[in-house]
């Protein structure tokens, strides 16, 4: 086995890429994911988030690069692997003419398992997940929580040692997103080291390490607290009216990597080369005859969004029509 | 080792019992399993007829002879006619024609009794040729003989001496109805399988799949036993349904009927494994069944004789397991052949088969790319 396979992660890799045609989907990227983490992949639609999951699930093979995956060399070792691991695709992929037992079934035998085992098994998960009452329901008339969570359940019915969720969270309500975060932080207590895509940033800070991608590459990765107080940007929020040419003058600047209007208040993400950033922007007000008072200006404590927004460039666009 | 076996066996299972729940709760296809055969038999059968009767003719009788008339009772006989009218000159027969009125006319000369005594040809029809088959019925009459005619032998002038094996009575039924054994299944069979893993693939269920332990071989194997026996449940109705309606002879036995009949349900079902392993969407996937359905329609001798084809048509017709059904299911179900007999059709089927398992298993990657 490879020099790479130290039992402390549970999956390493160097240098992956991946070209579809002209397109680079992924670009040398490095990983090192620990076990029992919630390791998080951050990123907008098309940065390579679900590309990465394929290559190291062994669905797709990479252009370049080494993986390691629970100790095998991925993909000539996908099949063993596949004993092992869970996979929680983006797309609802179980079948919609079973009911929700049949479902888990299909699977349980799959994995080929003994018949008692996995009447208890299936049993309880769909406790675990809130799915007895719906057990013989085609799955065709679920709602999304509830798909989603059968989607869980299918994908830790073999106990895998890793789970691969590729945006488990895109098609269901705040409160059902939370529910199934106490989910994923139960299986993680258990041992089970997951590995979850998103693009939300509450998600993504529930995670015990996330990977911030952007254009195929991982522009920065640690923990999101670390992540949030090492930024490299001043976040400052001006208190005024009339935000909406304030905030068109401001991000014309160079030193200005974003400005988003929340409300009454403009966010604005400033270098951290500038020493002073408050005085800075009221001299910048000032340049634009704008006068603000010294106190609706404060400088505050970064959130992950702003992590995000100064790690993956200039914003000069709300985030929804960039995505697009 | 036995515990691999186990779990193999046990994957193709649950792929089995999977697909069995999903077709019971698709109405529409289940139905169709049923209706195909059913339908087809009726209208196939009554339709296609390739025996002309009763074509309408005229009767320019000029010798007003006995010999004339015992001639025309006898062609009405037959069954091929049926005399419409009688005219007096060729030229009215002519005209009949052109207008549609009569598809041919026998014209009788008034020197008959001379002609039949110096051996001559007795009289003439004239044909509109358009048809080719109404045609070749008339050609068919000159095969009566002067024997067959006249009450007292006069001459033993006659053309050639036709006689019948296996459907005497020229029935196109008795050789229509094992044929449709061999089109149904091949629309069937292909078309179920051809869209079976293109639609796993189209719903997003194979991403799911291919992360799990299953092998490309059981996942296939998994996928075609349900469909066995909705082949065989078709055969059954085609069979048995031609019997009763279209009195088909059943000689052969019925277990050849069987095994000849599950090697082409497993072949057919191996070539829509391929297709589905090559077509993106199920629309592809049916485009591509109707490629391979339609020249086992026109090709595989269903309609016309294979022998009657250029070389080029028949080899391409061998390559298709519809051609070396048709054969066989027609040799045992009409003559009562044996599958020993048949061994060379049989060897290929099985050989099709075994070939087109390793493919489909091959071609389908457990990779996205």
């Amino acid at each position: 086995m490879s020099a790479f396979s130290d039992p402390q992660w549970v999956i390493q890799a160097q240098g992956i890429s991946k070209q579809f045609g002209d397109f680079t989907a992924v670009n040398q990227i490095d990983l090192n994911i620990p076990k029992g983490h919630i390791y998080g992949f951050l990123g907008s639609n098309g940065c390579g988030k679900s590309t990465t999951i394929r290559m190291l699930t062994g669905l797709l093979t990479p252009t370049t690069g080494d993986i390691n995956v629970l100790g095998l060399t991925i993909p000539k070792q996908a099949e063993a692997l596949r004993q092992h691991i869970g996979y929680m695709t983006q797309k609802f992929s179980l079948y919609d003419d079973l009911t929700v037992k049949e479902n888990l079934q299909f699977i349980a035998r799959i994995y080929g398992m003994k018949r008692d085992l996995s009447r208890a098994r299936i049993d309880q998960l769909q406790s675990t997940y809130k799915l007895s009452q719906y057990q013989h329901q085609l799955t065709a008339t679920l709602s999304g929580g509830q798909r989603q969570r059968l989607a869980l359940a299918c994908a830790c019915l073999n106990q895998p040692k890793l789970l691969f969720l590729d945006e488990p969270t895109s098609a269901v309500d705040p409160q059902n997103r939370r529910d199934f975060w106490e989910q994923l932080f139960d299986l993680s207590e258990q041992g089970t080291s997951i590995l979850v895509s998103t693009h939300y940033m509450d998600e993504a800070e529930r995670c015990h390490k996330i990977a911030i991608m952007e254009k195929g590459t991982i522009k920065a990765d640690d923990t999101p607290k670390a992540l949030m107080d090492n930024i490299n940007a001043h976040v400052i929020e001006i208190n005024a009216s009339e935000l909406r040419p304030l905030k068109q003058a401001l991000i014309t600047h160079a030193e200005v990597s974003s400005a988003a209007q929340l409300g009454h208040r403009l966010r604005v993400l400033i270098d951290k080369q500038i020493a002073d950033p408050i005085a800075w922007v009221l001299q910048q007000c000032q340049q634009y005859q704008r006068q603000i008072n010294p106190q609706d200006i404060a400088i505050v404590s970064a959130n992950l969004e702003d992590v995000f927004v100064s790690h993956t460039g200039k914003m000069s666009t709300p985030p929804d029509t960039a995505k697009a | 080792m036995m515990h691999s076996i186990s779990n193999s066996l046990m994957r193709v299972y649950a792929i089995t019992t999977k697909e069995i729940k999903q077709l019971s709760r698709d109405r529409i296809t289940f139905a169709m399993v049923i209706m195909i055969p059913l339908i087809q038999l009726l209208l196939f059968g009554y339709a296609i007829n390739t025996d002309v009767r009763q074509i309408p003719v005229a009767i320019v009788d000029q010798s007003d002879s006995a010999a004339g008339r015992w001639i025309v009772e006898a062609i009405k006989v037959t069954q091929v006619v049926d005399v419409k009218m009688h005219l007096t000159t060729a030229k009215q027969a002519q005209e009949a024609i052109r207008r549609g009125d009569i598809k041919a006319a026998l014209i009788l000369p008034p020197t008959l009794t001379q002609k039949i005594t110096h051996d001559e040809p007795i009289g003439q029809w004239i044909v509109d040729g358009s048809d080719t088959m109404i045609a070749g019925a008339i050609k068919q009459l000159q095969n009566l003989s002067l024997n067959d005619v006249l009450p007292e032998p006069t001459s033993s002038q006659s053309l050639f001496e036709v006689s019948l094996f296996y459907n005497p009575e020229q029935r196109s039924a008795v050789n229509i109805v094992p044929g449709l054994i061999a089109v149904i299944l091949t629309m069937t069979m292909v078309l179920f399988t051809s869209s079976a893993i293109v639609r796993e693939r189209e719903r997003g269920n194979l991403e799911l799949l291919i992360t799990t332990p299953i092998k490309s071989l059981e996942l296939m194997i998994g996928k075609i036993l349900p469909y066995i026996v909705i082949g065989l449940v078709q055969m059954a109705i085609i069979l048995g349904l031609g019997h009763v309606i279209f009195a088909v002879p059943i000689d052969g036995t019925i277990s050849h009927l069987l095994i000849a009949t599950l090697l082409f349900i497993t072949a057919s079902l191996t070539l829509g494994l391929i297709i589905s392993t090559i077509a993106q969407t199920q629309l592809q996937a049916m485009q591509m069944t109707i490629f391979i359905l339609l020249p086992t329609i026109l090709l595989s001798g269903f309609i016309t004789p294979l022998e009657a084809m250029p070389n080029a048509a028949q080899w391409i017709a061998e390559m298709l397991p519809g051609t070396h059904f048709m054969r066989v299911i027609r040799a045992i179900v009409l003559k009562g052949a044996t599958l020993m007999e048949l061994i060379d059709d049989i060897i290929w089927l099985i050989g099709f088969t075994l070939i087109g398992l390793g493919v489909a298993a091959k071609r389908f990657n457990k990779r996205l790319d």
